[in-house]
């Protein structure tokens, strides 16, 4: 064994600390990635042992039980199911709170059943004394067959004694703790005779569940002759049979081993609930605390944010002066620098975002908020758990899409997927910020700032209409679904900063290195396409200029200027602009908004850059591409580019249209077909094109 | 008339009967929900759904719809 790591995976109910334990035991050795081909998160660490050893831990999605009905759980049973996967645990930690152990057994006694040897962890022994709750631990490992460790995370008390667990897995019985084939012996009977070199419940897992595993096929089963089997109803009465078995194993153990002295309770929840969970006060506090998110993510947030726009301008004047002249100092200078600022920037305010959800998860109010949304969003065809995904939409739509994977509800999920872009992502912002600035007035209107209400109306215009389109699909999509909906009311707790820490970190550098791929890539595309031109037009451009203003005395810099705007109308770029030009021009747009807009399909927040690119301004400084913007005048109709008419029409353009290949690709994982990230893309695209066009034909 | 957890008031307790097994997710019962438990109503949303139960120390909650499929027997 000296030299090998020991493969353990970590298993439990959701809230139970699984995650505190796994961050107690892997420290920041630890990697977040995907499950090949779906959108699990994965995550895996190191722990030291002592002795010189080291376990590979591998944190599993949060399950009730071996029988799975979502993606993240289908995750634990492959895995526990399939010996010849790397991660093939040598031993089991099946994490248990304290104050639940009655439900969390109820899946330990399941993977006991599996023939691998399983250690038991009781979380939050800390509360035993306050709740009072007393084990008897040598009663219940003789009864359960494993070795317990009582632990607290929070404290970190016990772990020691769970990694020398883990070192001496082999002296663990591997046997069940419960004969589940007591249910209907005859069946069972049946199973082992026809496969006697199966572990029986193992097959058991695979004839319930719908998916398919390593080397057992559920089909094989079916079509081996002389065994009967089951209609699906009859394997549902069996599965509940199960699960009363169970149970009933669980509070025999439970009686002789559990003492909990009522009295000693105190109880903060039912406090804490009546307020929080109250018809009136309820809605009030989480509207309060709506608003001090949004506050955090637009104001406080704005601090850092100047600070990263200040350093990578002044990084990109740095380069111009320092590197020699040339192409690629100008890649450096005007293409991935100003790219890779473009990702930096909304760090902060994802982060933000991150460290409430993450707060409001872990002290478990989050299940308070499902609870009180829950019928007022099944009205949309939503969910009360859409309400999670739908305020992250505001920062991101990518981790909002992914938020969605907890709603059982295949029908409600589709939607919440659906209509998540069309809430006001931060990368609309400085789109929004720019126009606003530039087409509405800084007037006050009743005390109100009017580009502020401006703002704020288009936040309400994206969720409205994400509200509104859920509804409508709600009325078109023909999905046979049961619906159900059970969720836990887990206890209150203080959050630990080590947890969200880590989870702000991780949730920030997947956006990073997500995103931001995708973005600094299109950068660099639009630079090689702006910098290049096909013909003499583009080659000779400072020939062509220099001519026509020969006779005339024109100053240098503004010579240069319209040299680089010639050059940039003939470049690649400049003749694809052009091209969309008739399309565009009915919504008050010439061809530079045209290319801003195309570009944009990759990633909205690319419009300024593009725009600073296109004007040749050279920096990204706002106040410098907004003066360059209000001199635009219109091709067509003359007079000023961008009027309140073009302005209007642009904010709605951009409300509405599906413009984020990460989010298109994020849908088509979630989903797992193209249809429905195409359907996203055609329809919110041609509803944005219908309304930017009635806007500025009625406001012109 | 058939007595169910969606009767139940703020506060009353019943203890749960038999239920089809064809209505009722087998993810209920897997968090507590069993035939012979108690079961205490804690707090509605308006409209009484979802309603949020204790079931034998088991905190969770569920839409009416479902309640309505579960059976009990009054405490008084």
């Amino acid at each position: 064994m000296t030299g090998k790591q020991i493969n353990v995976a970590l298993i439990g109910n959701p809230n139970t600390g699984k995650t505190s334990v796994f961050n107690q035991l892997t420290g920041l050795n630890q990697k977040v990635g995907n499950y090949p081909g779906i959108t699990v998160e994965k995550k895996e660490g190191l722990c030291k042992l002592p002795r010189g050893l080291k376990a590979h831990i591998i944190d599993l999605p949060g399950t009730y039980s071996l029988n799975a009905s979502s993606l993240d759980e289908n995750v634990v049973i492959e895995l526990l199911l399939n010996k010849n996967d790397k991660d093939y645990p040598d031993v089991a930690v099946v994490v248990s709170d304290v104050e639940n152990l009655k439900r969390n057994l109820l899946l330990f006694t399941q993977i006991k059943d599996l023939g691998i040897p399983t250690i038991l962890v009781i979380n939050m022994a800390d509360r035993m004394e306050r709740k009072g709750i007393s084990l008897d631990i040598d009663i219940l490992e003789e009864r359960l067959k494993t070795k317990i460790a009582l632990v607290s995370a929070r404290k970190r008390i016990g772990i020691d004694k769970l990694k020398e667990l883990i070192i001496n897995y082999r002296t663990i019985p591997i046997e069940p703790c419960v004969n589940a084939s007591v249910i209907d012996p005859d069946y069972f009977g049946n199973l082992r005779k026809t496969f006697p070199k199966q572990s029986i419940y193992k097959l058991w897992l695979v004839i319930t569940q719908d998916v398919n595993f390593g080397n057992i096929n559920r089909k094989e089963i079916d079509k081996t002759s002389g065994f009967n089997t089951k209609s699906s109803s009859e394997l549902k009465r069996l599965q509940q049979k199960e699960t009363i078995h169970r149970y009933q194993f669980i509070n025999g153990v439970l009686k002789e081993t559990l003492r909990v002295d009522t009295n000693a309770a105190k109880d903060l929840r039912s406090r804490l609930d009546r307020v929080l969970t109250h018809k009136v006060w309820g809605y009030v506090i989480f509207f309060a605390i709506l608003l001090l998110i949004f506050q955090a993510i637009y104001d406080w947030s704005s601090y850092p944010m100047d600070l990263i726009d200040g350093a990578f301008a002044s990084l990109s004047e740095l380069a111009k002066a320092n590197l020699p002249k040339g192409a690629f100092t100008s890649l450096i200078a005007e293409g991935i620098i100003p790219g890779l600022g473009g990702i930096v920037i909304f760090i902060p305010q994802i982060a933000f975002l991150f460290l409430f959800i993450s707060i409001l998860e872990e002290t478990g109010y989050m299940s308070r908020v499902v609870f009180l949304m829950d019928r007022i969003m099944r009205r949309f065809g939503l969910s009360g758990k859409s309400v999670v995904p739908l305020v992250s939409g505001t920062a991101c739509a990518i981790p909002a899409v992914m938020a969605t994977r907890n709603i059982e509800n295949w029908k409600e999920r589709l939607i919440t997927i659906l209509v998540v872009p069309f809430t006001t992502c931060s990368a609309r912002l400085p789109v929004y910020l720019i126009i606003i600035a530039l087409v509405i007035p800084d007037e006050t209107f009743l005390g109100f700032n009017l580009q502020g209400l401006m703002l704020m109306f288009l936040y309400l215009l994206g969720f409205g209409t994400a509200i509104f389109s859920a509804w409508i699909l709600n009325g078109i999509l023909k999905i046979k679904n049961k619906s159900y909906f059970v969720i836990e009311m887990p206890n209150y707790k203080l959050p630990l900063l080590k947890n969200i820490g880590i989870n702000v970190v991780e949730k920030t550098k997947s956006f990073v290195f997500g995103a931001g791929k995708i973005i600094l890539a299109i950068s660099i595309i639009l630079w090689v396409l702006a910098s290049y031109g096909p013909g003499d037009d583009f080659n000779n451009a400072e020939e062509i200029i220099r001519e026509n203003y020969t006779e005339q005395n024109v100053p240098k810099e503004e010579l240069e200027q319209e040299i680089a705007s010639y050059k940039l109308k003939h470049s690649y770029i400049g003749i694809m602009g052009r091209g969309i030009e008739p399309v565009v021009a009915p919504l008050g747009y010439d061809w530079k908004i045209g290319i801003a807009i195309i570009s944009s399909f990759a990633a909205r927040e690319v419009f300024v850059g593009t725009l600073a690119t296109i004007y040749s301004v050279g920096s990204d400084e706002e106040e410098t591409i907004k003066n360059r913007m209000a001199a635009e005048t219109n091709p067509i109709l003359g007079g000023p580019l961008f009027t309140l008419a073009s302005g209007i029409s642009l904010l709605l353009f951009y409300a509405f249209a599906m413009q984020c290949m990460s989010t298109l690709a994020i849908v088509k994982k979630e989903t797992n077909s193209w249809k429905w990230p195409i359907l996203q893309l055609v329809i919110m695209s041609a509803f944005a094109y219908l309304v930017a066009l009635i806007a500025f034909q009625f406001l012109k | 008339m058939k007595v169910t957890v969606a009767h139940l008031k703020r506060g009353e307790r019943g203890i749960i009967k038999e239920f089809s097994a064809d209505n009722v997710p087998l993810k209920l019962l897997e968090m507590g929900c069993l035939p012979g438990n108690e079961v205490e109503l804690v707090q509605t949303a308006p409209f009484k759904d979802p309603m949020y139960l204790n079931i034998n120390g088991s905190h969770l909650a569920i839409r009416k719809e479902t309640a309505l499929q579960i059976e009990i027997e009054l405490i008084k």
